[in-house]
């Protein structure tokens, strides 16, 4: 009896695989051409949250691709933030968010807000990486080293030292007001954010 | 059901068959070829309803528009490329409509890959596409579609006994207005 049941578990869970595998769909830039390394379908959140909506964002200083040092209180009192988390450059899905965030500076400027992009890949890797992406209006920065220790204080330090695919919406106070730590393997709908961002006139 | 076995057979291969429509053919649509079954939504919009001569509402698919040719662009508001390209295809959608002979033999139309309605109307007004876009939310099409890179553009010919045929379709590379008008023009036999 209890093979009988592994039996159908095993054709059951099969099917179902094949069925999250068939789900697995990105779009793709051909400006980016063979050089996106295919990770697979992951599992969609390997962290432990550590921050709720209503708590202060934690500090940072971290180094971006301009060469300036970005720190979150230099926007305390004067901007909104959006924090975008993505979890590698060169990988499906990261390679195809930020460029269409870069569309969307009016809707920032519009909310009094910043978009700071956050990888924790080194500097050198995000300087080539984000060069396919045109010109970006936002500032991209680098949390190489000490490895993730921003994804680690924000809750979204995986297990095999990448970022989850994370966006958080800071007030001018430092207070977060949005968290979507989202399937790693899909991309946020853009409306989400931008929702989140008119929310922070309320 | 009374065999448990057979439930089980029988549960996994209706999740097989729910999944299988939607998975991804293994190569994107191609000169010579036809273009898989798309099912796109009337658009709500009078005037592009009117250019894409359509009536009714609902679902409909591309060789029931009413043209000689359609060209059909897969597209990303998150490609680089795509956003590159955006002001080169307006410049040939202004070719074509400003052209008397060619004005009402071919149309064009966008699909965004993975993009929903908001996104596409982001990419729409970004760039001030001039043609129908349309938001393709969930991959079906993209799927459907190989899983093609973007910007993938394709000329399709409607003939009049409503069957199609793919007469050119590329990756990228997007010259310029003028140059894909007469690859158009060449591939299709217009005129």
């Amino acid at each position: 009896m209890a093979i009988k049941i592994r039996t159908h578990l095993f054709w059951i869970l099969w099917s179902l695989s094949f069925l999250a595998f068939c789900s697995m769909a990105y779009g793709l830039s051909d400006a980016f051409k063979e050089n996106i390394y295919k990770v697979g379908d992951l599992k969609s959140i390997d962290s432990v949250p550590k921050l709720k909506i209503g708590d202060r964002a934690p500090q940072f200083s971290l180094p971006s691709v301009s060469g300036e040092t970005i720190s979150l209180s230099q926007y305390r009192g004067a901007k909104n933030i959006a924090l975008s988390f993505v979890p590698a450059a060169w990988t499906p899905v990261c390679s195809d968010q930020w460029p269409g965030y870069n569309l969307i500076k009016d809707i920032f400027d519009k909310n009094d807000a910043v978009l700071l992009g956050i990888t924790v890949d080194n500097i050198p890797t995000l300087f080539a990486w984000t060069n396919q992406m045109g010109k970006l209006w936002f500032p991209v920065l680098s949390d190489f080293w000490p490895h993730g220790k921003t994804a680690k204080k924000y809750g979204v330090l995986r297990s095999n030292g990448v970022s989850e695919r994370a966006l958080f919406v800071i007030d001018k106070k430092g207070i977060i007001r949005y968290i979507d730590v989202h399937d790693i393997n899909k991309r946020p709908l853009l409306e989400d954010l931008v929702t989140a961002l008119e929310g922070l006139k309320k | 059901m009374k065999n448990p076995l057979i439930f089980s057979l029988v549960f996994s291969f209706l999740v097989l068959g729910l999944a299988y429509p939607a998975s991804t053919a293994e190569s994107p649509p191609s000169k010579g070829g036809v273009l898989p079954a798309l099912n796109l939504t009337t658009p709500k919009n009078p005037v592009e309803k009117g250019y894409l001569g359509l009536t009714g509402e609902g679902l409909f698919k591309i060789p029931q528009i009413k043209t000689k040719v359609v060209i059909v662009e897969i597209f990303s508001m998150y490609c680089p490329f795509c956003q590159k390209d955006a002001p080169k295809v307006n410049e040939l959608y202004n070719a074509i409509e400003n052209h008397p002979e060619l004005k009402n033999k071919i149309k064009m139309i966008g699909i965004g890959a993975g993009n929903s309605s908001y996104e596409v109307e982001v990419f729409k007004k970004t760039y001030s596409v001039p043609f129908p876009l349309f938001s393709d939310k969930d991959f079906a099409i993209h799927k459907a579609c190989g899983e093609v890179r973007t910007p993938y553009y394709m000329i399709v010919r409607i003939n009049d006994d409503g069957s199609h045929q793919i007469m050119h379709a590329q990756l990228g590379g997007f010259q310029g207005a003028e140059q894909f008008l007469e690859l158009v023009i060449s591939t299709t036999g217009l005129k």
